[in-house]
């Protein structure tokens, strides 16, 4: 099993999330999903059909309340909240709906904010920050201000900001909810160049065309997963 | 072009806690200070006022005291003046020494002495001629005065014209005198250049000078001063009356204990000394009423100016519940997420003390600079205004911090921007 175990970069085995109100809310039921390295993989549903609750199981800002989830090999029910913010910082890029940008610092000075909480030194930040944003073809906006762009060069810096420390994991929730549809294709083209990089993509999308492109799908209802491709 | 894959001889680093270094922690906090300076500024100024009128008040109560204690120095507290205690029949004849002044003289700490006695001439008169001129007066009824050398210095005197007399004049009884401005006037006398001469009685006396002013004893000023020795020759002088000192400045308590003992060390009680006040008293009781309404207004304007940080700390809390989640995010803990706004409240207490200190300092300088006072300050007061803003703003950080290391990452990122 140890082979397989390198190859999955997350592997959920029955993991449940209850919330402890009253009466008590199960928002994710049994659910079991091994994501390989490289795949991209698309979670599609209605709302309140638990998607949200799942990546944010995923990206270890919540932990589920039964199950086991091993992250990159790695137990996360047996981390600390210090560990777990750790493994947030290296392991996982995040790409939001809303962008999450500081409106008041520069391009290249919030995708910098990706190393704050890594412990690195500043020597070869702005030149790796530089270079994540290249790579998603913003090289030319490095000093402007995020208010100063159209919504699709928002969502690309962000991009930058995730992919810039090389995490396991790209984990977007509804990255192309505010865009409109041809920048919605460029993003996803973005998204598609990374991935044949060796990234692996888990995208969070109510937009059945948008899961269309990538290479899995599973389908959330009421808080089970069905592998729907 | 960048890999994203893991090599197999990477140490698995995922499990290694997060981590903020000194200079990241700093980058940020001033980062989000900036991000609004104008609202920043506002929100210092409470705390530039607090810490502005504490250092003033204690600035100003030192200048005043400090004033007080200059104006003594002038005069005062450099005077003494040693007498003798009235017996039970009336004041002792000859109780000091002939030698007082210069026994005095001796003490270390003493600028100038001498001996000053009102003469008793019998109710004779002065004038200055033999002619009876029947339209005027020509005989005065003036105050005469003995004194040693030593005295025209121990008064501060100013001639006018002519000389002092000297120990010669005194040793040899001269016939000379020096006339205080106010009997020159009386007697004519302007000038001693055509040696004027004076009677006092049968007695014929040489006028050698004439007083401009005196700063102790103002008596001198209508009186005729002869020597001394002339006056126990001429009008049988028992002793000195008293002894007029000048003190250095701060010698002023301990030359008065001395003299007793140095001029009757057989009886130093008989002894009778008028000494100026401790100096230090005289200031305590004016600093005392001066500071506490400064003091208490000045701490008035601290705790407006620390809940002024609290407030626009929280405001900006709320504000930025969407940058706290992306932080989180990104791998921030809650400490860090603490830490970040404690830094930035505190920065701004620390940033008001220091404002503070200068604006109180300049209040200082320009307040004694109108009044002419020597400003005076504590040199401490300044340094640790800043740290005293500085806690102010960390202890006012503290529920915002709290409020903001307590969000949920999950609400937080839904919240918008």
């Amino acid at each position: 099993m140890p082979e397989s175990l390198r190859d999955s970069v997350i592997e959920l085995s029955g993991v449940g999330r209850r919330f402890g109100t009253d009466p008590p809310l199960d928002a994710l039921i049994d659910v079991d999903l091994t994501i390989k390295r490289g795949q991209w993989i698309a979670i599609v549903g209605p709302s309140g059909s638990g998607k949200s609750t799942l990546l944010n199981v995923l990206g270890c800002l919540d932990r589920q309340t039964s199950g086991t989830f091993l992250f990159d090999g790695v137990d996360v029910a047996a981390l600390n909240d210090r560990q777990l913010a750790g493994l947030r910082s290296r392991g996982i890029g995040f790409v939001f709906q809303s962008f999450h940008l500081m409106a008041h610092r520069s391009v290249i000075e919030n995708v910098m904010l990706a190393d704050v909480y890594r412990r690195n030194t500043w020597s070869g930040r702005r030149e790796r920050a530089a270079a994540a944003l290249e790579q998603v073809g913003l090289g030319h906006r490095m000093e402007f201000l995020p208010t100063k762009l159209s919504g699709g060069e928002r969502q690309r810096v962000a991009i930058a900001r995730a992919v810039m420390g090389a995490p396991s994991v790209l984990l977007c929730d509804e990255p192309t909810g505010n865009l409109d549809s041809v920048t919605t294709a460029s993003i996803l083209d973005l998204f598609d160049g990374l991935n044949q990089q060796g990234l692996t993509v888990v995208m969070i999308t109510h937009e059945s065309d948008v899961a269309a492109r990538a290479h899995r799908s599973v389908r959330m209802v009421d808080g089970r997963l069905t592998e729907s491709a | 072009m960048m890999s994203f894959k893991r090599g197999p001889s990477d140490p698995n680093p995922l499990v290694a806690p997060s981590g903020l270094t000194a200079k990241d922690l700093g980058n940020e906090a001033l980062a989000g200070l900036f991000a609004r300076p104008g609202r920043m500024v506002l929100t210092v100024f409470g705390t530039v006022i607090g810490i502005a009128a504490l250092v003033a008040t204690l600035g100003l109560s030192l200048t005043a005291g400090n004033r007080i204690l200059g104006r003594f120095d002038e005069l005062a507290a450099t005077e003494i003046v040693v007498s003798v205690k009235p017996g039970p029949n009336g004041p002792i004849p000859g109780a000091l020494p002939w030698d007082a002044a210069d026994r005095i003289a001796r003490l270390n700490g003493v600028v100038a002495a001498g001996n000053l006695s009102v003469v008793d001439v019998k109710g004779v008169l002065t004038r200055t001629s033999q002619v009876r001129d029947p339209s005027g007066q020509t005989a005065f009824s003036l105050t005469v005065e003995a004194a040693s050398p030593g005295l025209f210095q121990a008064i501060r005197s100013e001639l006018r014209s002519g000389r002092l007399p000297d120990e010669g004049h005194s040793a040899r009884g001269d016939r000379v005198a020096v006339l205080g401005p106010g009997a020159a006037l009386r007697l004519g006398i302007a000038d001693v250049t055509q040696q004027p001469a004076i009677a006092i009685g049968d007695n014929r006396y040489v006028v050698i000078g004439i007083l401009n002013d005196v700063a102790r004893q103002p008596d001198a000023l209508g009186a005729i001063i002869i020597p001394e020795g002339t006056a126990r020759n001429d009008f049988a002088l028992s002793g000195p009356d008293k002894v007029v000192i000048e003190t250095k400045i701060g010698a002023a308590t301990l030359i008065a204990q001395q003299a007793p003992l140095a001029l009757r060390p057989d009886d130093p009680a008989v002894i009778k000394v008028a000494a100026p006040p401790e100096p230090k008293r005289v200031k305590d009781n004016v600093q005392g009423d001066l500071d506490v309404l400064f003091l208490l207004l000045g701490g008035v304007s601290l705790l407006v100016g620390a809940i002024g940080i609290a407030n626009v700390t929280l405001v900006s809390v709320i504000e930025r519940t969407g940058e706290i989640g992306l932080r989180r995010a990104i791998g921030a803990s809650r400490w860090h997420i603490a830490q970040q706004f404690l830094l930035e409240s505190a920065a701004m207490g620390f940033v008001g003390g220091i404002v503070g200190a200068s604006l109180g300092t300049l209040v200082v300088i320009s307040v004694s600079f109108y009044q002419t006072w020597t400003p005076v300050m504590e040199p401490a007061i300044p340094l640790i205004a800043p740290l005293v803003g500085a806690v102010i703003g960390l202890v006012s950080g503290l529920y915002p911090a709290l409020r903001a290391a307590r969000l949920e990452p999950v609400d937080a990122l839904r919240s918008g921007t």
